[in-house]
C-alpha cells in the first residue's frame, strides 16, 4: 500500500450508514443470486466427481443435499483411478510444455504489433489491421487440413516451398499453430488497449531520447499489465482446453498426449469410463482456475493513474 | 519558434570532428555493423532451431524436456525480437525508422498470413469447386446453402445466437463487474465463480450440462431441471428436443461460459477508468448511478465494443457445444456446424467452403463499426 492509495481511497472508509446500506444491500444480493446461478452446473459436477458409480447412474446429483452425512455415498476412487491408471500426470506435463510458450509468444508477437499499429507510423497501416482483424473469423478447423500439409511435405497450394518441414509431432509446430489462431484476438485487444494509452507518455519518451524498442519493454509492457494478464489468461485457457490442435498437429500417442486427450479418452471407449469423467474433468480445470487466481492481482484499479499529470 | 531557427542551422554546419576515424577505418566499421546485423538475427535463428531439433529427438526424462521446451518457448520469441532491433540499429540512418515498423509487425503478419490468410484463400478457392476440391462448380455451392431446408434453419437460429448469446453475456459480464468493483472484500472469490466456467473444456462442459438437462423415460431423473419438474408432479420433458426452445437451451450453455471472458475484459477496462475522474464525479455530487452512465460507461465504450466484437465472432463460430449436445437435431443447426459437418462428416469440401465464405462476409458489418472507431480514436488523440 503507498500513501497515494490511502489517500485515494479514504473518502471511502466512513460513508453515511444510510448509503452505506442503500449502497451495500442490493448490490451484494445481486452478486450473489448471479454467483449461486453460475455454480450450480459445477457444484452438480463437484458432486457427481466423489459419488459412487452406482449412484451417478441412478439418481440425481441433488439428492445429495437430502442426505449430506451419508458416507456410503462418498467415494474418491474416481480420483485415484484417473490419476493412477489413466496416464494423467504426464499429459499434465505435455499441456504445460504446449500450454505455456502457446501463450507467451503469440502475446509477444501481438504486443509489438499492436504497438507498431498503435503509434508507428507505416504505409497500409489501416488496412494491414483490419486484415489482421479480420482473421478473427477464420474458423480454425477450416486451417488444419492445409497446414497439416504444409508441415508434412512444404506444400503451399500443391507446390512445395522451402518451408521446413516435416515439423508435425512438434512442440514447435503446436505453438506456432496456437500462436496463429491466437494472434488476431491478441492484436485487436491489445492494441485496443495500447492504443488507448496517453499519447504524452510515449511523445515524452521520445523527447527524451528513447527508442521505440526502449519505449515499448520500459513503458508500453509495464503500463499494459492488466491488458497482458487478461489476454493470457484467455490464451491459456483455450489452449489448455483444445483438444483438435493437439491432436493433429502433436499426435495421439500416450508420450506426448495433452490432458485434453487423456479426457477425451475417458469419454470414447462406450461409455466405460463414463463414471470417471466428473473427476477427470475436475482434474484438468485445477490449473486453469490456479493461473486465474494467480494473475488475478494484476487487474488492479489505476496501474495507469498518474503516470501523466493533467 | 522562428527565432530558433537560425540557431538549428549553425548546429547542422558545423564541421566534421577532429576526432573522426580515417576513411578505411570508417568502412571498415561500417562493414562490421552490416555483419552484426546479419549475423545476430541469423545466429538467433539458428540456435532456436537446433534447440527444437534437439527436443525432438532427445530421450530423456520427459519432465527435462518439458523444461527446456517452455524456457525456449518463453526466451526464444524475446531474443528474435531484439536481435532484429539490433539488426535495425546497425542499419543505415535513413532506413532505421523506416524499416523499423516492420521489425514490429512483420512476424505477426508473416505467422498470420501462413496460419490464417493462406488456409483462407484456399477456402475461398474451395467454394467455387465440387466434392472433393475438383472441377469448377461456380455458385452452386453457394446456391445450395440458400436453399437447402437444414441450412436455412442453422442460418435462422445462428442469427439468434447473434441477436441473444453476445448481449446476455456482455450485460451480466458488465453488470457484475460494475458490481463486484464496489466490493470491499471478496471481489477475487465472486469474479472466480463467474470466470470457472471458462476453465472447463467442451468435453467437460458436456458432462456438467448433462447433469441440468438429462431426460430419462423411466427411473429416477438424473438431470436437474427434470428432478424440479417432477418434484412439483410433472411429467418429464426432453429438453433438447424441444423445438424451438431447445436452441436457448443450448444459448444457456455458451452464455454461462463466455460471461467470464466480457466480465474479466471489462473489469480490466473499469479499473484503467482513472479514479481520480470518478472521485471528481463523486464529490460535484453525481450519484453511483449517475456515475456509472456518465462516466464509466463512456470511458469504457471502445472496450464494449471490442468485447461485442469478439463474442459476435466467437457465436458465428460456436459449433462444439451444438455437436456435444444434440448432434445438430432437433432443429438446432448452426452454421458452423454445418460447415464441419459437411467439410468432416458429409465429406462435400465444396459446400463446407461455401458456409465458411458466408460467415467471413457476416462478420463484414462488424468490422466496418470497428474501423470507423479506430479511425475515430486516431483523430482525437
Amino acid at each position: 500500500m503507498t500513501a497515494s492509495e490511502t489517500t485515494l481511497h479514504a473518502p471511502r472508509r466512513h460513508p453515511g450508514l444510510i448509503r452505506r446500506l442503500w449502497d451495500r444491500w442490493p448490490v451484494k444480493v445481486t452478486l450473489i443470486v448471479v454467483c449461486v446461478l453460475w455454480l450450480i452446473p459445477t457444484v452438480g459436477l463437484l458432486i457427481s466427481s466423489f459419488r459412487t458409480t452406482a449412484l451417478i447412474q441412478s439418481e440425481g446429483w441433488w439428492t445429495f443435499f437430502t442426505k449430506p452425512l451419508d458416507t456410503a455415498q462418498w467415494t474418491v476412487s474416481h480420483y485415484t483411478t484417473v490419476l493412477g491408471q489413466r496416464n494423467f500426470g504426464n499429459a499434465f506435463l505435455n499441456s504445460l510444455a504446449v500450454a505455456i510458450p502457446s501463450t507467451v509468444i503469440p502475446i509477444t508477437v501481438a504486443s509489438f504489433a499492436a504497438y507498431a499499429f498503435s503509434w508507428m507510423n507505416f504505409k497500409g497501416r489501416y488496412i494491414l489491421f483490419v486484415t489482421v482483424v479480420g482473421l478473427l473469423v477464420v474458423p480454425l478447423q477450416m486451417a488444419l487440413i492445409p497446414l497439416l500439409r504444409l508441415y508434412t511435405s512444404g506444400e503451399f497450394f500443391g507446390i512445395s516451398t522451402p518451408f521446413p518441414h516435416p515439423i508435425n509431432g512438434t512442440y514447435m509446430a503446436v505453438w506456432l499453430a496456437h500462436t496463429g489462431f491466437g494472434l488476431p484476438l491478441a492484436v485487436y485487444l491489445l492494441r485496443n488497449y495500447i492504443g488507448s494509452l496517453p499519447s504524452s507518455i510515449i511523445e515524452s519518451a521520445q523527447i527524451d531520447g528513447a527508442t521505440h524498442f526502449q519505449i515499448f519493454v520500459r513503458l508500453i509492457v509495464p503500463l499494459s499489465v492488466p491488458a497482458l494478464a487478461s489476454f493470457a489468461i484467455f490464451q491459456f485457457l483455450w489452449v489448455w482446453n483444445d483438444l483438435l490442435v493437439a491432436l493433429v498437429f502433436l499426435g495421439g500417442t500416450p508420450q506426448v498426449q495433452v490432458i485434453t486427450q487423456a479426457l477425451a479418452e475417458l469419454k470414447g471407449q462406450y461409455g466405460q469410463f463414463e463414471h470417471l469423467l466428473p473427476a477427470a474433468a475436475f482434474i484438468s480445470m485445477g490449473l486453469p482456475l490456479a493461473v486465474f487466481f494467480g494473475l488475478q492481482r494484476y487487474f488492479v484499479r489505476g496501474l495507469t493513474a498518474g503516470a501523466v499529470k493533467g | 519558434m522562428t527565432g530558433r531557427t537560425p540557431r538549428l542551422e549553425v548546429v547542422k554546419e558545423e564541421p566534421p570532428q577532429a576526432g573522426a576515424p580515417p576513411p578505411l577505418m570508417r568502412i571498415g566499421l561500417t562493414l562490421l555493423r552490416a555483419a552484426s546485423a546479419v549475423a545476430v538475427p541469423i545466429a538467433a535463428f539458428i540456435i532456436l532451431w537446433l534447440s527444437f531439433e534437439w527436443l525432438r529427438d532427445a530421450r530423456v526424462n520427459r519432465g527435462v524436456i518439458v523444461l527446456v521446451a517452455v524456457a525456449v518457448g518463453v526466451f526464444g520469441i524475446f531474443a528474435l525480437y531484439w536481435a532484429m532491433d539490433f539488426a535495425v540499429n546497425r542499419m543505415p540512418e535513413a532506413w532505421r525508422e523506416s524499416i523499423r515498423p516492420w521489425v514490429f509487425v512483420g512476424p505477426a503478419l508473416v505467422i498470420l498470413g501462413v496460419f490464417l490468410l493462406y488456409p483462407a484463400v484456399n477456402t475461398i478457392l474451395l467454394s467455387f469447386r465440387g466434392p472433393s476440391g475438383d472441377g469448377f462448380v461456380g455458385l452452386e455451392n453457394y446456391g445450395f446453402v440458400f436453399t437447402d431446408a437444414g441450412m436455412l434453419r442453422s442460418i435462422r437460429n445462428t442469427l439468434g445466437w447473434i441477436l441473444i448469446v453476445p448481449t446476455t453475456a456482455v450485460a451480466v459480464g458488465l453488470g457484475f463487474a460494475v458490481l463486484a468493483d464496489k466490493l470491499r472484500r471478496g471481489e477475487a472469490v465472486a469474479k472466480s465463480i463467474i470466470f470457472l466456467p471458462m476453465a472447463v473444456s467442451f468435453v467437460g462442459a458436456s458432462v456438467v450440462w448433462g447433469l441440468i438437462y438429462n431426460y430419462k423415460v423411466f427411473g429416477n431423473q438424473t438431470g436437474l431441471l427434470n428432478g424440479i419438474v417432477t418434484a412439483f408432479g410433472g411429467d418429464p420433458i426432453a429438453w433438447l428436443s424441444r423445438e424451438p426452445w431447445n436452441n436457448l437451451f443450448l444459448m444457456v450453455i455458451m452464455i454461462w461460459m463466455q460471461t467470464g471472458f466480457a466480465m474479466v475484459i471489462l473489469s480490466a477496462a473499469i479499473k484503467s477508468v482513472p479514479e481520480d475522474i470518478i472521485e471528481a464525479a463523486r464529490i460535484d455530487g453525481a450519484s453511483e448511478v449517475q456515475v456509472f452512465w456518465r462516466v464509466v460507461l463512456p470511458s469504457i465504450l471502445s472496450t464494449i465494443v471490442v468485447v461485442m466484437t469478439t463474442m459476435v465472432i466467437n457465436v458465428l463460430k460456436v459449433f462444439d457445444i451444438v455437436f456435444v449436445m444434440t448432434n445438430g437435431d432437433s432443429g438446432t443447426e448452426v452454421m458452423a456446424e454445418r460447415m464441419i459437418r459437411w467439410f468432416f462428416r458429409l465429406r462435400h469440401d465444396g459446400r463446407g467452403a461455401a458456409i465458411a465464405v458466408i460467415l467471413f462476409l457476416a462478420i463484414i458489418p462488424v468490422m466496418a463499426v470497428n474501423v470507423r472507431r479506430f479511425r475515430a480514436e486516431e483523430a482525437i488523440r
